[in-house]
């Protein structure tokens, strides 16, 4: 089967300590992931490999059908490629609203000439509500993004990410600071995302990654340590140890 | 849904209203009309303050909206100034020198006559040289586009340089003061080709219009000034109020998502930092014809800090807050240095505002920084609140 993303053999050192250690991952093209770990892992070096914040001293990330390399691209053309992001702590914009903040994330030509020669239209004006429809916004979208709730942030910012029409998710720790109210529509966004591209979520939350209902990869000091269904790995005497033993203790 | 681009943008109506009517007022109470309530010096005093207006949207646009604190701006003006300056030294020397040589014996060579032209010019620093960036002096056209050439390619180049290497935050602002420094030194020296710390002189005098009085060619130039800052306005207003202003103010709030949204912020830091150097190369054009004299000093690394300062208490994010900021606080400057204001006596001490202004200026800045971020414009804030 051919992968969308293929991460193999990768390695980053920071100063001496390795926090990528011959990791190798794959993501098929429909599929939702959730990748968890102990603090240290390297669950956001990961991201940040894999979105172009950071180089790796070696290995490779091959995207796609055409199976281009990402190493070397700069974060913008990786993001035009289709690999969108989700910050941990929900960055959207907060001087701009909600409206703005999707429109400037709808899949549309990026360079500075065809932006500042931007009309809106009623193509745009639909994506943009579809996609606030999607993520309970739909009332909000004249509200200044800096009023919202923290929850709303963060399905803004997913919001922002589905706008893009990605090929590839990659979200961080989407369920931090949500009442359980709140995860549950996060779980059912997620969910319903995953239908149409692939989607990578790292999170902390055991109880999250159990109602996200997806094959799990745990990550311990920089290299994959299992991989499976939450059951399977949970019964893992070595994830029991590294990770869950830890946290039980 | 689709709004006109006034609709959406009601400050740009009311700010060209309010400068027609300044500046329709201002020529009826000019010289011009014989009314004589303003002289022409303050004539070419609004009419300099106008084109620091300009300058100082310009600033807003990179520093408030892009978030970019440039501290060599007025670097650009300058070489505005200098590149029109040339133009305007060389075309009045030639004229006179022409004038001077009829009735000669022999009619005077081309080459005579450059010679005296040079000897002129560059006399005051020992030379009679033509230096090369000269080249283009004779042509009002080509030095008219090395006004929007020099300061633009300078911002490309230097701009695409610090972006392309991710500085930013003050490291940037130290960088483009370097800049700056750099190019005041430059020009300080005789061999720079521009005279020196003697600078260009003599620019108030139009070559073509000698018969022309000063006191027309203040409105003039006034108008001239104020149609600049009119359309420079409306320029901007239309950059920041669309989806680009949308990404610049989110490349000023968080760089980071915005190039994850697959946005190439480098590009867009260019094109503002690009397009504003242009304008305030243009606003120095327009200002050292009225200045009469451009020199060295008037880009040195304070001149460009002074615009921050202007911007910073007008209220930036807000292209009105700014265009206030630098008149306010430069028509006020000029009232407190030109001993406009009173000294106050404390029987111990006497304030002189001379050198007081740059402390009371200081003191300001702190006090609008720390208790009214939002600057003179943010009081536009509170008077709509009150309606509403």
């Amino acid at each position: 089967m051919s992968m969308l993303l293929e991460v193999s053999g990768v390695c980053v050192t920071f100063d001496g300590f390795r926090a990528i250690n011959n990791l190798s991952i794959n993501f098929a093209k429909a599929e939702l992931r959730a990748i968890i770990g102990p603090n240290g892992a390297g669950k956001t070096t990961f991201m940040d490999i894999v979105t172009g914040k950071t180089k790796p001293d070696e290995g490779k990330v091959i995207w796609g059908d055409q199976n281009m390399s990402l190493l070397g691209m700069s974060e913008s053309e990786i993001a035009k490629e289709g690999i969108g992001r989700k910050f941990q702590k929900p960055t959207v914009f907060e001087a701009q609203t909600v409206r703005q903040n999707l429109a400037m994330a709808l899949r549309n030509p990026r360079s500075p000439f065809s932006v500042l020669m931007h009309k809106k239209t009623q193509a745009n004006a639909s994506r943009i509500e579809s996609v606030a429809d999607q993520i309970g916004l739909l009332d909000s979208l004249t509200r200044v993004a800096g009023e919202l709730s923290h929850g709303q942030k963060q399905w803004l910012e997913i919001g922002m990410l589905l706008a893009q029409e990605p090929r590839l998710m990659l979200v961080d720790e989407p369920a931090a600071g949500m009442t359980p109210e709140e995860r549950e529509k996060t779980t059912s966004i997620l969910r319903e995302a995953a239908k149409t591209c692939a989607v990578v979520v790292v999170e902390h939350d055991m109880e999250f990654v159990r109602r996200l209902d997806c094959k799990v990869t745990v990550l311990h000091e920089g290299s994959v340590l299992a991989e499976g269904s939450l059951d399977h790995v949970t019964s893992d005497q070595t994830v029991i140890d590294v990770y869950l033993g830890r946290a039980h203790a | 849904m689709r709004k006109s681009f006034v609709a959406q943008n009601p400050s740009v109506l009311w700010f060209i209203a309010i400068l027609a009517i300044f500046t329709i007022g201002v020529t009826l109470l000019s010289e011009v009309t014989g009314v004589n309530m303003i002289s022409t010096s303050f004539v070419k005093t609004l009419g300099k303050t106008l084109c620091l207006c300009l300058v100082a949207i310009a600033m807003d646009v990179v520093w408030g909206y892009c978030g970019i604190l440039s501290l060599g701006h007025f670097a650009f003006f300058g070489i505005g100034g200098y590149a029109i300056g040339m133009w305007l030294m060389y075309a009045r020397t030639e004229g006179i020198v022409v004038e001077s040589l009829v009735g000669q014996p022999l009619p005077p060579t081309p080459q005579e006559i450059s010679d005296v032209i040079g000897n002129q010019i560059f006399g005051v620093v020992g030379s009679s040289e033509f230096p090369v960036i000269w080249s283009f002096a004779d042509s009002l056209f080509l030095q008219l586009l090395m006004v929007v050439l020099v300061p633009g390619l300078l911002a490309l180049v230097f701009g695409w340089l610090a972006f392309r290497s991710r500085v930013t935050g003050v490291y940037l602002s130290i960088l483009t003061q370097a800049m700056t420094l750099a190019l005041a030194l430059y020009l300080f020296q005789n061999d720079s080709g521009l005279r020196g710390n003697n600078g260009l002189s003599g620019l108030q005098n139009i070559p073509g219009f000698e018969d022309v009085s000063q006191a027309t060619i203040s409105i003039v130039f006034f108008w001239a000034s104020a149609v600049a800052l009119a359309l420079g306005y409306v320029f901007f207003a239309w950059i920041v109020s669309g989806k680009m202003g949308s990404v610049i103010k989110g490349i000023r709030d968080n760089e980071a998502r915005v190039r994850f949204l697959g946005y190439h912020v480098e590009s867009y830091k260019l094109f503002v930092f690009t397009t504003t150097a242009i304008v305030a190369g243009i606003a120095g054009a327009l200002y050292y014809p009225q200045a009469g004299i451009i020199n060295p000093g008037e880009i040195a690394p304070i001149a460009s800090i002074y615009l921050a300062v202007w911007v910073a208490i007008g209220g930036r994010g807000r292209l009105y807050g700014a265009a206030i900021g630098a008149a306010f606080v430069s028509l006020l400057s000029s009232w407190f240095t030109g001993g406009g204001a009173p000294n106050v006596n404390l029987g111990f001490y006497e304030i002189q505002w001379t050198d007081w202004w740059l402390v009371l200026l200081g003191f300001s800045f702190v006090v609008v920084t720390l208790f009214f971020p939002k600057g003179i414009g943010g009081l536009f804030d509170l008077l709509v609140r009150k309606q509403s």
